[in-house]
């Protein structure tokens, strides 16, 4: 991938995080909130945010990166356009979670934890969603998917499939316009 | 008791009368109100679109109506869940009301009358017309106190709650002493629903006593079990009662801090406690002088960010100080040393949400309920193999037998009950000689279960308990925080013998080297994460130990759930000629076309997912599930035809 853009997306980034922090608190109790707020804006903690941070609140960097990995929500490379979390809670288990993990990182060619690398898909597991009578349960896109079946992945995927060749065309359709 | 203080009642009951004036205003008396439950699961089910759906024909119809949304009813094998208050009807509940049916009910029933007997579940109220649901051993044996009022309102309208008689305990507690609260607690003998049954009375008395200033109180919502989810729907539904169980709390410790510790992976539940809390400071029942009283309370939200051993109350006060979230020794307790090293108390949110109606009714109401040792009800989530899946609410004493078989319907599709998981990756799993164990803390303790958070996953034959206890072992090996050694590198032997058992690669010594470990893990371990997670190894191999057996000695999974030791195949006496519903099916392509235009499965490309099997049309019912492999036929895939 080209590395330019990354760089230009990492700048902005870390202004509007400096930017953020100025209004935040150097208590060390404001660490985990810190963090989710960083994570809610960007998808992600990068190393350079981690450091500013560890600044921010005059602790080592070291320090935040080892609470920051202590906790499971927080994620540490970018998460694709589309985030799939799959329930690998109990409920979900006993009917075969495990089954439609396998089958969206089949599909997509990634593992648990990976993005895409068109930074379009990215999969996660989850312990529990909380919707255990609906099992086997996955998050696509913060919207809950039910009962959840081999073919039921392949339905989902292909709905962004055809999603995105619909934007692709009537993007072609209008430059084409002009 | 003190003499009544006119001032909080007569605040309390202008707030309260103008609540009611506004919810009557809202619901004119002869328009129908429809209800529809909005938790998270009702949206997995589709509730959003059913919503849609009732909005789009009223207006089309313009029949004017009330649409409210409401939380859960517990009731999660009908979602979409709906109930209708249509004049001149008694208040009908409707289960799986999917936009169809909704727009069905707009004009059939709203607008013509007909009530539409095949959708519904049950009424709620005693009538002449329709079977209510009381009728069900569901509604009949569950005894709600704590889930009372969910799903019956809207959780981000307080004049609701405040109609339906909500605040109205702690209006009281606040002309009650501190002391007079907490020796109504103690006397009501409620123990905490965390899991460990401690008495909070007790622990709110430690805490009132032992010196200190800045006293916190915290509500523990970081619920963890995966298979558990009362907490979150309590939150979803009626935060409020959880926020004024909290105030009556921090009114008897002497706490002027309260912080809601909820899991960041509740998104909505964050949503309805915050909108929640606004409105509580709003009308005055929160934040300073509350209720014109010299009590000021601040309660805020701390999103916990997905460790399972932040439930470990000192653990948890680790996390919120910005550490990692590692439990700390005990002695000392948090109630005396907590937060910033000032008395603490951490009560989960069934607890809090418990003591309004102690409050309201007094502690011999509450003691009627349940039994001697465990008054008051439980609350389970009964999920896995049961016909009505769902929240269950009742009272402690109960029988296994009574909750899964009456209350959740018993084992769907006529297979056989096979074991229940008390509990969450700390309980156990109890065979059917357990049917007839009371449900309460001491008892299930003494049969190798817990209580815990109050996960109940229900098995079938079709479930393999080996595989069910690697999957726990997988869970709290990952959620170890590295501390002890013993549950840092235990759980993490314990895991690999029992992935090698589930390959089919377990050898003779495996069961022994299994017990002993356990032993060691759970003498070693500093919190409860370490000294109950071998808790489902232990007790699946005393109670199924058979079944280990089978896939040690002969490499077999009896319940054919280890996905190495099955193979599928396709019966070529039972195929149709023909037929190819199970070759579009396969996500890997692994079923061709064998001779005679009939199908087999390439074994070695199979990944064992089952879907052919729900492809493959019943009156042919060709594909069969075997275990070992070695019994699958291998059939060669034919050369490919050059054409």
């Amino acid at each position: 991938m080209d590395t330019a853009p990354v760089a230009l997306e990492e700048e902005a980034m870390i202004e509007d995080i400096a930017d953020m922090l100025s209004k935040i608190d150097r208590q060390r109790a404001k660490l985990i909130p810190i963090l989710q707020e960083i994570q809610q804006r960007h998808e992600y903690l990068s190393k350079a945010a981690l450091e500013i941070v560890a600044k921010h609140l005059d602790i080592s960097s070291s320090e935040v990166y080892g609470v920051a990995t202590f906790y499971n929500q927080f994620r540490f490379h970018p998460p694709g356009k589309h985030q799939i979390k799959v329930c690998l809670g109990t409920a979900c288990h006993v009917v075969g979670g495990d089954i439609i993990l396998e089958n969206f990182e089949r599909k997509l060619g990634i593992k648990d934890g990976e993005t895409t690398a068109d930074r379009e898909f990215s999969i996660e597991k989850v312990a529990c969603v909380g919707c255990c009578a609906l099992a086997p349960v996955a998050v696509v896109d913060e919207v809950v998917q039910a009962n959840m079946a081999p073919s039921k992945v392949e339905g989902i995927l292909l709905g962004f499939d055809i999603q995105r060749e619909r934007e692709q065309r009537e993007k072609q359709e209008s430059a084409t316009d002009k | 008791m003190q003499p009544i203080n006119k001032n909080i009642e007569e605040r309390f009951n202008s707030i309260v009368a103008t609540a009611t004036k506004r919810v009557d205003d809202r619901r004119p008396s002869n328009k129908p109100s429809i209800y529809v439950g909005m938790a998270t699961c009702g949206l997995a089910a589709g509730a959003m679109e059913t919503r849609a759906a009732f909005e789009e024909a009223l207006a089309e119809r313009q029949i004017e109506a009330r649409l409210v949304n409401v939380g859960c009813l517990g009731h999660c094998y009908g979602e979409p869940l709906v109930v209708i208050e249509n004049p001149g009807f008694p208040a009908i509940c409707y289960h799986k009301v999917t936009p169809g049916k909704a727009r069905a009910l707009v004009r059939l029933f709203l607008q013509e009358g007909d009530p539409l007997f095949e959708y519904v579940l049950g009424a709620l109220e005693e009538n002449e017309l329709i079977p209510t649901v009381m009728d069900f051993p569901r509604f009949n044996q569950e005894r709600r106190v704590v889930l009372e009022k969910c799903g019956a309102v809207d959780p981000e309208d307080i004049d609701e709650y405040l109609a339906k008689g909500g605040y109205s305990a702690l209006a009281k507690a606040l002309e009650m002493s501190p002391a007079e609260v907490i020796a109504e607690v103690l006397d009501s003998g409620l123990r905490g629903r965390g899991g460990a049954g401690f008495l909070t009375g007790k622990k709110w008395q430690l805490a009132r006593n032992a010196p200190g200033r800045d006293k916190t109180v915290i509500c523990n919502a970081d619920e963890g079990d995966p298979g558990a989810y009362m907490d979150r729907t309590i939150l979803e539904s009626n935060p409020h009662q959880l926020l004024e169980g909290l105030a009556i709390c921090a009114h008897a410790v002497g706490a002027e801090n309260a912080l809601i510790y909820v899991r960041a992976e509740y998104p909505l539940a964050v949503k309805m406690i915050g909108s929640a809390i606004d409105h509580a400071h709003q009308l005055g029942l929160l934040g300073k002088a509350v209720l014109g009283t010299d009590f000021n309370l601040d309660i805020s939200v701390f999103q916990g960010s997905g460790a399972f051993v932040c439930g470990e109350e000192t653990a948890l006060i680790q996390s919120l100080e910005g550490k990692r979230g590692m439990p700390q020794h005990r002695p000392p307790y948090p109630v005396e040393k907590g937060l910033y090293q000032q008395p603490t108390v951490i009560n989960n949110v069934k607890t809090l949400s418990t003591i309004p109606a102690i409050i309201n009714h007094g502690s011999q109401w509450y003691r009627a309920i349940g039994t001697e040792k465990s008054p008051g009800t439980a609350i389970f989530s009964v999920v896995g193999k049961v016909v009505h899946p769902g929240l269950v609410e009742i009272p402690m004493g109960t029988t296994l037998g009574e909750l899964i078989f009456d209350v959740c319907g018993g084992i769907p599709n006529k297979k056989k009950f096979k074991a229940v998981q008390i509990g969450g990756p700390s309980g156990g799993c109890l065979p059917e000689s357990f049917m007839d164990t009371p449900v309460d803390f001491d008892s299930l303790a003494e049969a190798g279960a817990m209580m815990g958070s109050g996960g109940m996953v229900v098995m079938d034959e079709d479930s393999c308990l080996v595989n069910v206890a690697r999957y726990f072992l997988d869970f709290t090996q990952n959620e170890s925080c590295g501390k002890c050694t013993f549950c840092r590198i235990g759980t993490r032997h314990l895991l690999n013998i029992l992935e090698r058992i589930t390959n089919g690669e377990g050898n003779a010594e495996d069961l022994d080297l299994l017990q002993e470990l356990s032993q060691e893990i759970k003498e070693g371990s500093l919190c409860g994460l370490g000294k109950t997670a071998p808790n489902p190894v232990l007790t699946s191999i005393k109670y199924f130990r058979d079944e280990y057996e089978a896939h040690i000695r002969e490499k077999r999974c009896p319940a054919m759930m280890c996905r190495p030791l099955t193979a599928f195949y396709i019966d070529l006496e039972q195929c149709a000629r023909g037929c190819d519903a199970c070759v579009g099916s396969c996500p890997v392509d692994a079923i061709f076309t064998a001779k005679g235009r009939k199908k087999a499965i390439d074994q070695d490309l199979c990944v064992k997912c089952g879907e052919c099997v729900v492809a493959c049309p019943v009156e042919y019912n060709a594909v069969k599930k075997v275990s070992p492999p070695t019994l699958a036929p291998r059939i060669e895939r034919p050369q490919e035809e050059s054409s």
